[in-house]
């Protein structure tokens, strides 16, 4: 399993959606010996979950069943612990189709918060691209490196730990695509475009609540000069 | 800033045979990079030879001639100055006089060479209300004049969201009204990704198979049914992917899927043999009737050249038939193991039974998606499903769009398009057989209870 790349049976530290009904899911790491409390009763990774296929139907101890489903960026969005306000599918989808996301991308992207979109990204840029995402808060940038492990995709992001209006990216002419979902998005802007790539057209996209605060973004992105702008205005209700 | 200078950047530059996507506003047209051939575009032609070499995203400008000339990106701050400005229009009167320009002085102006930038400003220096406008109100009839005027068109490398819009804003009907963010929707929902086996049925000129060929990045394969006599994919060139992207491509005819379904698909060669034995028949005949006529040496000759020729194209035809024969096999083969990993429809046929019918192939757990212009013919759908089984997660939804003019003291929305952009319906697969349970005497329960049991069952499964 990975959240990239799919596979046809469970095995132990995969991470796998118990779906119990409409609206009503759970994550579990599979681990031998453990047990999930559910409340169909019981499931025994040992016996239950490990070497079966994705998909199959799951009996509990109290004689209800479950279904058992290979992870996606979709269900994680919908499954994930929130440390932050996250983006949802909808608002994803239209992100990936503006900024031209596909494999071999490279993106940057700050804040990580809790990763919903960034596994999205992951998943759109595998295998030979890259995400590089930025998050300020020591301990969520800490929960994003450890759940990117987990989920087998390490090896496609970059953590760091910093403050992206002062430090920036990280990375300097290398990116297809920066995305900035921060409180002052204005103050990143420089940095974006150190970031992107100088050839060839790169995307530069935003989530705003207001849209009236994204005019004062505009105007700092016209004079910095980034060639394709587009914002999005995330609806927030 | 310095320049970072890449030597693989031709993949960044314009090359003869490139497919690239003109943009003049909001307007796009897909050509192709042809050298000397004409191209025309909103009411302009020129000729796309300057273009090569330069690289994507460059704006130029149409001179005489029809050639393209690489213009400078503006900044914001090079807008006409204009030191008046009115505070609001309760005294302009529009009576159409204000243009002191007729129609053929800028016909003259246009002869003369003068450029676009050139005329707007003979435009504002012969009106005689533009002082009097309030600044945003100039700016706002600049940009018109501007969008008359000039003829920037910028080159861009194609991609889903460019074709899309172009798609949707110039020919709607030829993709059954899909809008780009819809498609947006479809790719995410079904996890489109590189490395994965898709199973694509579309008749939208071959956009949705592009999209989906772009998010998979030429890893993995897509099989494209197709109606009638083969598959459409002009929409999916126009995206100019590299040649070996071409290769993950395989297509299989929708009226041979009961076939596969049932094991029974007859690959074998009887249609070449038959085909064959009635063209030597009709060989032989006309033979026959040639030999009546003389037989003079130079006729003997001709008539041996034409059966070489004949044979030559008995030949090809029957290597023709052998690759056709070898690719339904193979597309076959990937269809019978009924673990494709996810399945795209969007058509103008019903989706009922294409749906039902291709379900069959995707394996547990996978995502599908299934577009429809209209929502009736998904409800239909869902029903169906409900009643087969085998799927969860069920969604049937529809996605609003709103654009938004952003300009200091002036963000408002523009228009809403609601209902415009078609339904989609989405769920997930999962194994339609018994539940695996290690203890079998635990399904003899007390009767009481299990009815309990399958009634929550049967209240979780139904979606609103």
């Amino acid at each position: 399993m990975s959240f990239v790349e799919y596979s046809e049976l469970i095995q132990e530290g995969d991470v796998v959606i118990i779906f119990m009904g409409h609206d009503s899911m759970m994550p579990i790491k599979v681990q031998s010996g453990a047990q999930t409390q559910t409340r169909y009763g019981v499931i025994r990774h040992s016996s239950d979950l490990i070497g079966q296929r994705f998909g199959s139907k799951v009996t509990c101890s109290k004689g209800g069943w479950v279904y058992v489903l290979h992870p996606t960026p979709e269900l994680w969005t919908i499954n994930l612990p929130h440390r932050t306000q996250i983006l949802y599918t909808t608002d994803i989808a239209n992100i990936t189709l503006m900024l031209e996301l596909k494999p071999g991308s490279v993106v940057c992207e700050s804040g990580t918060g809790s990763g919903s979109l960034s596994h999205s990204i992951l998943r759109t840029i595998a295998p030979t691209g890259h995400l590089h995402t930025v998050e300020f808060h020591s301990q969520r940038a800490e929960k994003a490196m450890q759940e990117f492990k987990e989920h087998k995709v390490s090896h496609l992001v970059t953590v760091r730990n910093q403050d992206v209006c002062k430090d920036g990216f990280g990375i300097t002419g290398v990116a297809d695509a920066v995305f900035l979902d921060i409180p002052s998005p204005w103050e990143a802007i420089s940095h974006a475009k150190k970031a992107l790539k100088y050839k060839g057209c790169t995307h530069t996209g935003l989530s705003e609540p207001w849209p009236g605060r994204s005019s004062l973004l505009i105007l700092t992105m016209y004079r910095a000069g980034p060639e394709n702008l587009r914002s999005f205005i995330g609806p927030w209700f | 800033m310095a320049e970072c200078v890449n030597d693989s950047d031709e993949e960044s530059r314009i090359a003869y045979g490139d497919y690239v996507v003109l943009k003049r506003g909001e307007v796009f047209k897909s050509v192709q990079v042809e050298n000397k051939k004409k191209v025309i575009f909103e009411k302009q032609w020129f000729f796309m030879d300057n273009a090569v070499g330069q690289l994507y995203g460059t704006m130029f400008e149409i001179v005489a001639g029809g050639s393209l000339k690489h213009k400078p990106v503006k900044r914001a701050g090079d807008s006409l100055d204009s030191k008046e400005a009115g505070q609001d229009n309760r005294h302009i009167v529009d009576d159409g006089r204000s243009q002191k320009l007729t129609r053929d002085d800028i016909e003259t102006l246009k002869e003369q060479g003068l450029k676009g930038q050139e005329i707007v400003q003979q435009l504002i220096d012969n009106s005689t209300t533009f002082k009097d406008k309030t600044e945003f109100a100039q700016e706002k009839y600049i940009k018109k004049k501007k969008k008359k005027y000039e003829s920037d068109i910028t080159v861009l490398k194609p991609s889903t969201r460019l074709l899309a819009m172009m798609y949707h804003g110039r020919e709607p009907g030829k993709i059954c009204h899909l809008r780009y963010d819809t498609l947006a929707q479809m790719l995410t929902l079904g996890n489109i990704h590189a490395g994965s086996k898709i199973i694509v049925f579309e008749t939208c000129a071959g956009l949705v198979l592009g999209s989906v060929m772009e998010r998979m990045g030429g890893f993995g394969s897509v099989i494209q049914m197709f109606p009638g006599g083969g598959p459409t994919r002009a929409g999916m060139e126009s995206f100019g992917f590299p040649s070996h992207f071409h290769q993950t491509l395989h297509e299989f005819p929708l009226c041979k899927v009961n076939a596969v379904l049932a094991g029974k698909l007859d690959l074998s060669e009887k249609d070449t043999e038959n085909s064959r034995s009635e063209e030597t028949a009709a060989e032989k005949n006309s033979e026959a009737q040639s030999m009546e006529i003389s037989l003079d040496p130079q006729e003997q000759m001709r008539r041996d050249e034409r059966d070489r020729l004949r044979e030559q194209r008995a030949q090809e035809k029957k290597v023709k038939m052998e690759e056709k024969r070898k690719k339904l096999a193979s597309a076959a083969a990937l269809l019978q193991d009924r673990n494709a990993d996810g399945l795209v429809i969007a058509s103008r046929f019903h989706p009922c039974p294409v749906l039902m019918g291709l379900i069959k192939f995707v394996a547990p757990s996978r995502p599908f998606v299934v577009y429809c212009q209209y929502r009736e013919p998904l409800i239909e759908c869902y029903n169906k499903l409900r009643e087969q089984g085998g799927v969860i997660n069920l969604r049937l939804t529809d996605s609003w769009l709103r654009h938004y003019q952003v300009l200091p003291n002036r963000t408002h929305p523009v228009l809403l398009m609601s209902g415009g952009g078609g339904y989609l319906l989405s769920g997930t697969t999962v194994d339609a057989g018994t539940a695996k349970t290690k203890n079998p005497h635990k399904s003899e329960e007390p009767d009481a209870k299990r009815l309990k049991l399958e009634e929550k069952a049967s209240s979780c499964d139904s979606s609103v």
